[in-house]
């Protein structure tokens, strides 16, 4: 029940990410004849960067738009080439890819569960930081509750969700709180940023304390504020080529992508900012 | 044949009661129509007080679609229903006086039998340890006392038959309905209840409406008999009256007669199809033959020398064992069944096909006018 | 899954003695044992594996700790209450389905049947946008009564029900139309109203099949997690059912998450052991 299951509810859970998530579970279960299949077709036609076939990229939930981004214009530069994305909580895809997954890149939110992967020895090389993360405060639109800063969402008349502690965003947001020497009762812990974000979007909740990525693709649904504490509780996002890529060759090229000027110019538009 | 019968009931043999048509100030007083896609049935019943009626008739015939228009479980299409002089017509079934007795009986089965006969009167506002004591004195009355506690499944067919019965009367009914009450009982507890059933029955002093497809539990239960055949009433009256001069095939065969039709003249009668049958009686006008199978004698050469009058040439069509007896089905001149002994069908070599001739004296046939 | 064999009996016309299916002697047919082992084993193959990777040493630890006590109890209670709820408004649902003919009834049916293929997740979306601080019948609720039901207890009660009562209303339909109107008659014909035949008559016929629905329902509503973390959020104590424990768990300790399991999983079966042997083959 624990793995399958979990990936399954994990899939459904992303909702921002959910047809994302889906195309990437059925790529999943074909991708090995997929790439194989392309490869030969590729390098019949001679391709002029030779770089053809499936790439699986396990990443954190919060990159989801901008790596799809990254995804379609990789994939426009080397034709002939697929990226599928599996985005979910880092926690699970760490546990997937130290568990067999055919991955050829992981992307995680947090150093934490990139230590996991590269414990199990399962990356190729060192991971790099490739961007970073802030927290923000989500409110309603037009912020109709005047949430100035982190000290606001006390009140006992907000309600206000937090990340679950054992996801990255609740561990930074548990930072941030205690380095303001505030004591915050959340009317629940989500279980991940998003679901943290949807109930915002929702209207259940009056605040959610999440990534500014999440806010900046909410889009007007949520309005952002900045608050200083959040510089304590950055998170960096690390990057690696895994040692049993199926694909190294496209794993190497799409990091190349990610970590380029172009590359930091979408992540940098999604919020992220430079390591 | 049985377009002039319906609906009318010979004055002669009328149980007493209130005539049909007029007001009753007690018993029952309905005319019952119920259309269901091509179906219709329309059957008058009328009955005094005391009175048990049996409505007697193929499967089919509209029997028990007639007992649940009585009980308010099918809606009348038309026609109207008084019970003691009050209409019922549009009363719901939970608030109408009448008792109706299951075929299966329908004992709830998580009950207990002591909890199944006080279910009415609990249902009709008596406490229900007042329910309870009367349910108690039901069954004590009924011969049940012991199985009180007993739930529906550890009851014979009879006990069960019995508790329903006493559900039944708990609620006091004005009108009592039994469904084919013995037809779920085997033969040989049938003849112990069908006795028991009459005794009840005879006590209860309201209306009783049994339905039933058993001529012989029609003829012991019931003072007067409603016979419906396709939906509707085809001869009603006495049971000995109904036994006696039988209207419709249906009826001759259930009483066991041989039964013709035809333009009487003296002591003769000409059946519609051509033979004639000499009778004892003498009419003129439409009549009605009758006789029983043992009239008849068969022979394997035309008699000579017999006194009977009547003479026809048949063939055999089937056999079958009617207790002791064969009764024998014949074709030819004049259809008819014939009783004989196994000794004689074996002297006479029957077998289907043989070729004998029937004869049956006068005095042994009954004519009445149509 | 709808009528146990008792049900049937229950309700059939009374045939003298109660008539039970005796088990086969002898051995049975390899095209039936085969499949049926390997069934048997698909099912049980993961829990056996959930046994076999627990971390048994650290169980002690575990189930001494608040939180679970706190996630099982609340798991427990809130199940316990969606049953209740379901029980209440969805057997006289099950009895519209099977007794009354209206217009649209097979699409009525079709309709209760849809929180099942509903992924859960969605199904606490549709909720929070029906029964929401902003929803459709939520804001009246929440502006009239000042009641409001995300991130409540209530709202996990809820939630769990809107996901459970289906398997109950289908059980309980199946066993009604299999049930024999007539004892309905028979109970008017003594005095009964309709309500009166259904609560006294029909709804003791029909327990056997009200008790498997409502077991079904009490296990799929324990084992809820979609609608409730997504309708009821999760905070300890008060939305934090064990499935929500057990997922939070595997973010950061699978093996805790795996212990979790294994202590709900161990709790359901003893408690639907208990109840089959005490409901299911009384009579």
């Amino acid at each position: 029940m624990t793995r399958s299951a979990r990936r399954t509810r994990r899939m459904l859970r992303t909702t921002g990410a959910g047809a994302a998530a889906l195309l990437a579970l059925s790529a999943c279960s074909s991708s090995g004849e997929d790439s194989g299949g392309k490869a030969g077709a590729s390098s019949s036609a001679g391709g002029p960067d030779k770089l053809s076939g499936t790439v699986n990229v396990f990443a954190a939930a919060s990159l989801t738009e901008s790596f799809t981004q990254l995804g379609k214009d990789f994939e426009e530069r080397h034709p002939g080439t697929k990226v599928v994305f599996n985005f979910g909580g880092s926690d699970s895809l760490a546990a997937g890819i130290t568990s067999g997954a055919p991955a050829d890149v992981f992307a995680s939110a947090s150093p934490r569960t990139m230590k996991v992967v590269t414990d199990a020895g399962d990356a190729a090389g060192t991971p790099a930081t490739f961007v970073r993360n802030r927290l923000e405060i989500a409110t309603l639109p037009g912020n109709p509750d005047e949430v100035a800063s982190l000290a606001d969402l006390t009140g006992d008349d907000l309600k206000v969700v937090l990340c679950d502690k054992t996801v990255p965003c609740g561990a930074a947001a548990q930072k941030a709180l205690t380095a303001a020497d505030l004591k915050l009762t959340p009317v629940s812990y989500e279980e991940d940023v998003k679901s943290a974000l949807n109930k915002v979007v929702l209207k259940e909740a009056d605040a959610a304390v999440v990534y500014r990525t999440d806010v900046r693709a909410a889009g007007d649904k949520v309005e952002g504020v900045e608050f200083p504490e959040a510089a304590d509780a950055v998170n960096d996002y690390p990057i690696t080529l895994l040692k049993d890529a199926p694909n190294a060759a496209v794993g190497t090229a799409f990091i190349e992508l990610v970590r380029s000027a172009e590359g930091r110019k979408v992540l940098t538009e999604a919020g992220f900012t430079a390591p | 044949m049985t377009d002039t019968e319906k609906n009318e009931r010979p004055p002669a043999e009328k149980t007493p009661g209130p005539g049909t048509g007029v007001p009753a100030a007690g018993g029952l007083d309905a005319r019952l129509v119920v259309e269901r896609g091509a179906f219709r049935l329309d059957v008058t019943l009328s009955a005094a007080p005391g009175d048990v009626v049996a409505l007697l008739g193929p499967n089919g015939a509209g029997k028990t679609t007639a007992l649940r228009a009585l009980a308010g479980l099918v809606p009348l299409s038309g026609g109207h229903l008084r019970l003691d002089g009050v209409e019922l017509d549009r009363t719901p079934p939970e608030s109408r006086p009448v008792g109706v007795v299951f075929q299966d009986y329908l004992l709830f089965p998580h009950l207990t039998a002591l909890d199944n006969v006080a279910f009415g009167p609990r249902c009709r506002g008596a406490s229900r340890a007042r329910s309870r004591a009367q349910a108690a004195a039901w069954l004590e009355r009924l011969g049940l006392a012991a199985h009180a506690a007993a739930k529906p499944r550890r009851l014979s067919g009879g006990q069960a038959q019995r508790v329903a019965l006493a559900r039944a009367l708990a609620t006091h009914p004005r009108l009592l309905l039994l469904d084919e009450p013995l037809a779920a009982l085997d033969a040989r507890t049938r003849l112990d209840v069908r006795a028991q059933l009459r005794r009840h029955l005879a006590d209860f002093e309201a209306v009783a409406v049994l339905v039933t497809h058993d001529p012989l539990d029609a003829m012991v239960l019931a003072d007067h008999l409603v016979v419906v055949e396709d939906g509707h009433v085809v001869q009603e009256g006495a049971p000995s009256h109904i036994a006696r001069r039988p209207r419709t095939d249906y009826i001759a065969h259930l009483v066991g007669l041989n039964l013709y039709r035809g333009q009487a003249a003296g002591h003769t009668v000409r059946l519609d199809d051509g033979p004639v049958i000499t009778t004892a009686e003498d009419l003129t006008g439409p009549a009605f033959v009758a006789f029983p199978p043992s009239a008849v004698t068969l022979h394997r050469d035309r008699p000579t020398g017999t006194s009977a009058r009547n003479l026809w040439r048949c063939e055999v069509a089937g056999l079958e064992t009617h207790g002791d007896r064969i009764r024998a089905d014949l074709t030819g001149e004049l259809p008819l069944a014939a009783d004989l002994t196994t000794v004689a069908a074996a002297e006479l070599d029957l077998h289907p096909g043989a070729a004998v001739w029937a004869t049956v004296k006068a005095t042994q046939t009954h004519a009445y006018h149509d | 899954m709808t009528a146990s064999p008792e049900t049937g009996a229950a309700a059939g016309p009374r045939t003298g003695g109660p008539r039970r299916p005796r088990p086969l002697r002898g051995g049975a047919p390899l095209p039936l044992l085969v499949p049926a082992l390997i069934g048997l084993a698909f099912l049980v193959l993961p829990l056996v594996a959930l046994l076999v990777r627990a971390p048994w040493t650290s169980m002690p630890e575990l189930l001494t700790s608040t939180e679970v006590w706190q996630a099982l109890r609340l798991s427990l209670i809130c199940a316990t209450a969606a049953t209740a709820v379901s029980m209440v408004i969805g057997v006289p649902l099950a009895w519209l389905l099977a007794r009354v003919e209206f217009p649209g009834r097979g699409l009525v049916r079709a309709l209760v049947t849809l929180p099942l293929v509903l992924p859960p997740v969605v199904g606490g979306v549709a909720l929070l946008m029906a029964l929401g601080r902003n929803g459709v019948v939520g804001r009246w609720l929440d502006s009239w009564f000042g009641l409001t039901l995300p991130f409540t207890t209530t709202g996990v009660v809820l939630a769990e029900a809107f996901v459970a009562m289906p398997f109950l209303v289908i059980s309980v339909e199946g066993t009604l139309r299999a049930a024999d109107p007539r004892y309905e008659e028979a109970a008017t014909t003594l005095g009964a109203s309709r309500f009166t035949a259904f609560r006294r008559v029909t709804l003791p016929l029909i327990a056997p099949g009200i008790a498997a629905g409502a077991v079904l329902a009490w296990a799929r509503a324990l084992g809820e997690f979609g609608a409730t973390i997504t309708f009821a959020g999760n905070f300890p104590g008060r939305t934090q059912t064990m499935p929500l424990a057990v997922y939070l768990a595997l973010q950061s300790d699978p093996e805790a998450a795996v212990a979790l399991s294994l202590v709900l999983l161990a709790v359901s079966i003893a408690v639907l052991a208990g109840l089959r042997d005490r409901w299911m083959t009384a009579s």
